[in-house]
């Protein structure tokens, strides 16, 4: 049986990990080969690189450490943030990156999925999707540039809506991060996930809220996403992947041990 | 020496890297001589099959690749195309290199969600030696949306949905649609025993 994937994702920014609440404030908590080296060892099943300011800032995403990552690691992982170009997204999986997630520049140029589906392939092609529950409206938006507050903004797209077309434009994987969660800990967004789950017939990642173990359960018993992601839970050491993968499968939860 | 096949598609390090891990010296070329001296070759790939078979003609591959006599192991793509043919859509059959009968097909997306993708365990499992060691227990990281169906030449099967072909071999030739290099300890252990045969 296929397993639920237990995905901690390291946001770097010059060279070092780290992770803000809401996405603010950020702090560093490691060196990116030695948390990655950690995370083999624990039992993730893939990690997520994501450069959080690459995107606001126009700047591809510094490449020096795929290379390094690539050697070290014996599980897959995936590289965000700044990926604009057919040249971007080549440079880094032929580094070792097993996949590509792309954010903004989906939304700017939706076309850019298809071009990259088709020149390496749907199963490398990663779409990111920050989403927001407008109070007011009662519906969930599609943000972009949320690296840097100063220049989020809210995009024309209803997240079914831009779900619906990144599966029509070929891609491989959605990871939908449900912004009113993210860094607050409180659990993963189950009405939302369950809500896009519906329409999403490619592999779903959970991202925004995992706080305790008994988050990772519900979104997989209430959601049927294929993988859930975390950061501050796995890097302060909250949650240690061992214990949290124990916990899971004692609630038969299938998980690779 | 290893070789690993610069099919010009495709993530080569990650293999490169996995055999270096195993204290290999590994060699990327598409050079005839290298490629005939090597003592076992690599045949990696993701992408279309069209793509990767246009690319081997591109390099005379495609005519090198039925004169090894050494273990050659192909590796997710790699694996289809050692098969006869591949159908990319329900209009178009690719012919592939028939070095191991079989038809790589699109999976049936009947009640799973494709591609397949993650982390999965094997249903059966030869005898063969490339699963020495290995138990229904192991897991495999998966990423495909093709599959071959299980045959005679099948070496281990995997379920998704249905039953497919998780390795496949005829003689030197063997193909594992999982990505070994990429699959933790277990594809380590898939590694090292495929270093150990011997032609």
């Amino acid at each position: 049986m296929l397993a639920k994937r237990i995905i901690p994702c390291l946001d770097v920014k010059d060279g070092q990990v780290v992770k803000g609440v809401r996405f603010r404030d950020h702090k560093i908590v490691g060196d990116i080969l030695e948390l990655a080296e950690r995370y083999v060892e624990e039992g993730a099943d893939e990690l997520v690189f994501y450069d959080i300011t690459a995107s606001s800032d126009r700047r591809v995403v510094d490449k020096s450490w795929v290379e390094q990552v690539a050697k070290v690691l014996n599980i897959p992982f995936c590289v965000a943030g700044g990926i604009k170009t057919v040249d971007d997204a080549a440079t880094l999986l032929a580094m070792g990156a097993d996949k590509i997630s792309i954010n903004s520049p989906a939304l700017a140029d939706p076309g850019f999925i298809r071009t990259l589906v088709n020149t390496f392939g749907q199963q490398c092609i990663v779409v990111g999707i920050d989403s927001y529950f407008d109070i007011e409206t009662q519906q969930y938006q599609v943000y972009q540039y949320t690296g840097d507050p100063s220049k989020t903004q809210k995009t024309r797209w209803l997240t079914q809506d831009w779900v619906q077309e990144v599966q029509t434009l070929g891609a491989g994987e959605i990871v939908l991060n449900c912004m009113n969660q993210d860094g607050v800990r409180k659990g993963y967004d189950l009405a939302q996930l369950s809500a896009i789950r519906t329409s999403c017939k490619i592999p779903l990642i959970a991202s925004g809220g995992a706080g305790a173990m008994q988050d990772f359960a519900d979104v997989f018993r209430n959601t049927d996403v294929d993988g859930a992601l975390a950061a501050s839970v796995f890097h302060s050491g909250q949650i240690a992947i061992p214990q949290l993968k124990s916990f899971l499968s004692q609630q038969s939860i299938q998980v690779r041990p | 020496m290893t070789v690993i096949l610069n099919t010009g598609c495709g993530n080569l390090n990650s293999v490169r890297f996995a055999l270096e891990r195993l204290g290999q010296t590994v060699e990327m070329t598409a050079d005839k001589a290298t490629i005939l001296s090597a003592e076992r070759v690599i045949f990696p790939g993701v992408g279309s099959a069209e793509y990767a078979m246009e690319q081997l003609r591109q390099s005379g591959l495609d005519t090198l690749l039925p004169e090894l006599s050494q273990p050659v192991l192909g590796i997710c793509l790699g694996m289809q195309l050692l098969t006869d043919s591949s159908t990319e859509t329900t209009e178009t059959v690719t012919k592939t290199l028939s070095l191991i009968p079989g038809q790589t097909e699109a999976l049936s997306n009947e009640g799973v969600r494709l591609p397949h993708m993650g982390w999965n365990q094997l249903q059966t499992i030869s005898d063969h030696p490339l699963f020495h060691g290995i138990t229904q227990e192991d897991f495999f990281y998966f990423v495909h949306g093709y599959g071959v169906k299980p045959s005679e030449y099948t070496i281990a099967t995997c379920e998704y949905g249905q039953a497919f072909s998780a390795a496949i071999a005829k003689q030197n030739m063997m193909g594992v649609q999982f990505h070994p290099e990429r699959s933790g300890l277990s594809g380590e252990k898939i590694l090292r025993n495929f270093l150990e045969i011997s032609a």
